[in-house]
């Protein structure tokens, strides 16, 4: 028995070692939604989670200002992990000064996970992503009362298929700006 | 090896239904109701090996039940009924993968007066070990009587008998519990055939379910969709009173708990506090329901009274605590977290002490449900890429695997503990299955529905 848990302690440690080379985004990162509707959500008429808060359309919008300022709307996580690298922490500091020069608006931040795993970890782990950008902007200055988060869990992947690629761009945090 | 024998059986099984609507029914009118004379040599006691049994299950005979006079009721004509009957009777066993029926299709009819005095020299030289006759009767309140006679037709003798009076509507209730007689004396297990699913039913493209709560029979009859679609909803699970529902929603994009009526199709959410809600399940006695709530990114397990009010928090680890589900006496719950460094089952005290590991077999540990038989734990094991649906005692020994697929997930169990049903995931195209599996690993069942299926629930078994 105590042999059995020294084994698996040194096999959590080997995991624990190796787990960062699972990180890291995925090497085409996934184009940020277009202004409109194009590839909101998919489906035409069934609005996607990024669009979840109604707002107004047009080149002037806040979303397309956005979009067009920063890197990227999202960061990506290794599996099972939700700490911010220094790629992600470049993204957000862009995020971070858009959204201190537009105080006026308010962000929702989702948290994403890839299809292997339980539905509820996701849920919770979605959570933790969700938050760990929250916590990153807060610290940058952007007052906690205009970000909401949300988990998705593993319910509204981008990527399709079932691989490491795939999964790669689904384990992301996504700051969405209203349009 | 544990094998029931039938007089281990006999005292197992249970007599009257205990069900306001289903009186036991008197007996038929039968022009002989002697039973068979007992034969001198007495050959060995029929039975069901229910540990190893699947391999060779039990032949039995379900010929059409009779009705003493044909009428037209709500649920059809007494003798079409009697067809359909004696059909669910052979598709549960069946199911069960512990028997091996024959019938209705190509059996010798019954006259009414033999269904409570068989005809032994057709039913013993057909092979099968076992007979279930019966009627289906109108009564003159409007209600429908069906009789179920299970007979040894090798001892020729009778086993045992109900009676359930059932108002048209119900008339396959009547069946399934005409079913469980059966299975009940033949194996020494509890009944499970008169029960529901509800589950996510889910449809559209991989970026975008559909996905709607929906509850059928357990053999997938009497479907209906409970919600819209409009929303995404998930992990539904029933209140021992089985009127009742807990589950997810993130209507309004606000993912929280609700407690969910089926009879009245309302809601309630069930806590107020501006966090998200997750992983419900109702506590054995209906009081209390343990869940889920992430707070700034920590998640952890509370519990708090079914009708709504404050909640207490059970866990304070910093990791992920989720995912509980109390044993059957309500004093613990077992649950799985992430606070060694990776997913794995914990059991605690119904109050949140005594918190301990008891998962040590390599790989992570999801979804645990403890079973209503309070012997075993089932669970998701995620390893060498494989999502596997197993069991282990409470205490953590005991580790089988029961499925082998590339995701199965999220098990529930049949109310007698025996049966185990989850969703299997395929590879890519991301759609899923309702699926069912014996404790024993062996057959494996797909379970239809109309749409895709995940997050199965099983129900108690019904009054």
């Amino acid at each position: 028995m105590n042999r059995t848990r020294l084994s698996l302690i040194a096999a959590a440690a080997a995991l624990a070692l190796t787990a960062g080379c699972a990180k890291k985004p995925p090497s085409h990162i996934p184009p940020p939604p277009m202004n409109g509707s194009a590839t909101q959500g998919g489906e035409a008429g069934t609005p996607g989670p990024e669009s979840g808060t109604v707002g107004q359309t047009g080149l002037g919008g806040a979303h397309a200002d956005f979009m067009r300022s920063v890197p990227s709307d999202r960061v990506f996580f290794g599996t099972d992990e939700y700490a911010l690298d220094d790629q992600d922490r470049h993204t957000l500091d862009a995020q971070a000064a858009w959204l201190t020069a537009h105080p006026a608006v308010s962000v929702t931040i989702e948290g994403h996970c890839d299809e292997r795993g339980t539905r509820e970890y996701n849920l919770a782990l979605g959570d933790r992503r969700a938050n760990a950008v929250k916590d990153y902007l807060q610290a940058k200055g952007v007052p906690a009362g205009r970000m909401t988060t949300i988990s998705y869990g593993k319910e509204r992947p981008v990527a399709l298929g079932s691989n490491e690629e795939a999964w790669a761009q689904n384990r992301r945090a996504v700051t969405v700006v209203p349009e | 090896m544990v094998r029931f024998s039938l007089l281990l059986a006999s005292a197992l099984a249970f007599g009257a239904p205990a069900v306001a609507q289903m009186p036991p029914a008197p007996p038929p009118a039968p022009t002989s109701a002697a039973p068979a004379a007992p034969t001198s040599a007495e050959p060995p006691p029929l039975e069901v090996d229910v540990v190893g049994g699947i391999s060779a299950p039990l032949p039995i005979d379900i010929p059409v039940m009779p009705t003493p006079a044909s009428a037209a009721t709500p649920a059809g004509e007494t003798g079409a009924l009697g067809q359909q009957v004696a059909q669910i009777v052979a598709n549960d066993l069946k199911g069960s993968g512990l028997f091996n029926p024959s019938g209705p299709a190509g059996l010798p009819p019954v006259a009414f007066p033999q269904v409570a005095a068989p005809d032994y020299s057709i039913w013993s030289g057909t092979g099968a070990q076992a007979l279930v006759q019966g009627f289906v009767q109108a009564n003159a309140d409007g209600r429908l009587t069906v009789g179920c006679y299970l007979y040894d037709t090798a001892a020729k003798k009778e086993l045992t008998r109900q009676g359930f009076v059932v108002t048209p509507a119900l008339w396959r209730r009547a069946a399934h519990k005409c079913a469980d007689m059966v299975y009940t004396r033949l194996t020494g297990e509890g009944p499970y055939f008169d029960s529901r699913i509800v589950y996510v039913s889910e449809t559209g493209p991989k970026a975008h379910r559909i996905k709607r709560l929906a509850i059928m029979d357990q053999d997938g009859a009497s479907h209906r969709f409970l919600t819209n679609g409009q929303s995404i909803v998930l992990t539904p699970r029933f209140a021992p009173n089985q009127q009742t529902i807990v589950y997810m929603s993130y209507v309004g994009e606000r993912p929280r708990v609700y407690v969910y009526d089926i009879g009245s199709g309302r809601q309630r959410l069930l806590v107020s506090q501006p966090y998200m809600t997750f992983a419900p399940r109702f506590s054995p006695d209906g009081r209390w329901v343990v869940f889920s709530m992430s707070v700034n990114g920590n998640t952890d397990i509370y519990r708090v009274s079914a009708s709504g009010g404050e909640p207490h928090r059970l866990t304070d680890a910093p990791g992920i605590d989720t995912g509980g589900s109390y044993s059957p006496d309500g004093g613990r719950i077992v649950f799985e977290s992430d606070r060694g460094g990776s997913q794995q089952l914990y059991v605690m005290n119904a109050d949140g002490s005594n918190q301990h590991r008891i998962s040590f077999g390599g790989g992570t540990y999801a979804t645990p449900v403890w079973s209503p038989r309070g012997d075993l734990i089932a669970f998701t094991h995620i390893g060498a890429a494989r999502f596997r649906i197993g069991t282990m005692s409470a205490d953590g020994g005991g580790e089988k695997m029961l499925t082998d697929a590339w995701q199965d997930e999220s098990p529930t169990w049949a109310p007698n503990g025996r049966v185990i049903m989850y969703f299997r995931t395929a590879q890519g195209s991301g759609r899923t299955e309702l699926w069912s599996v014996d404790l024993t690993g062996v057959n494996a069942r797909h379970i239809p529905t109309p749409l895709d299926g995940s997050d199965p629930a099983w129900s108690p078994i019904l009054p």
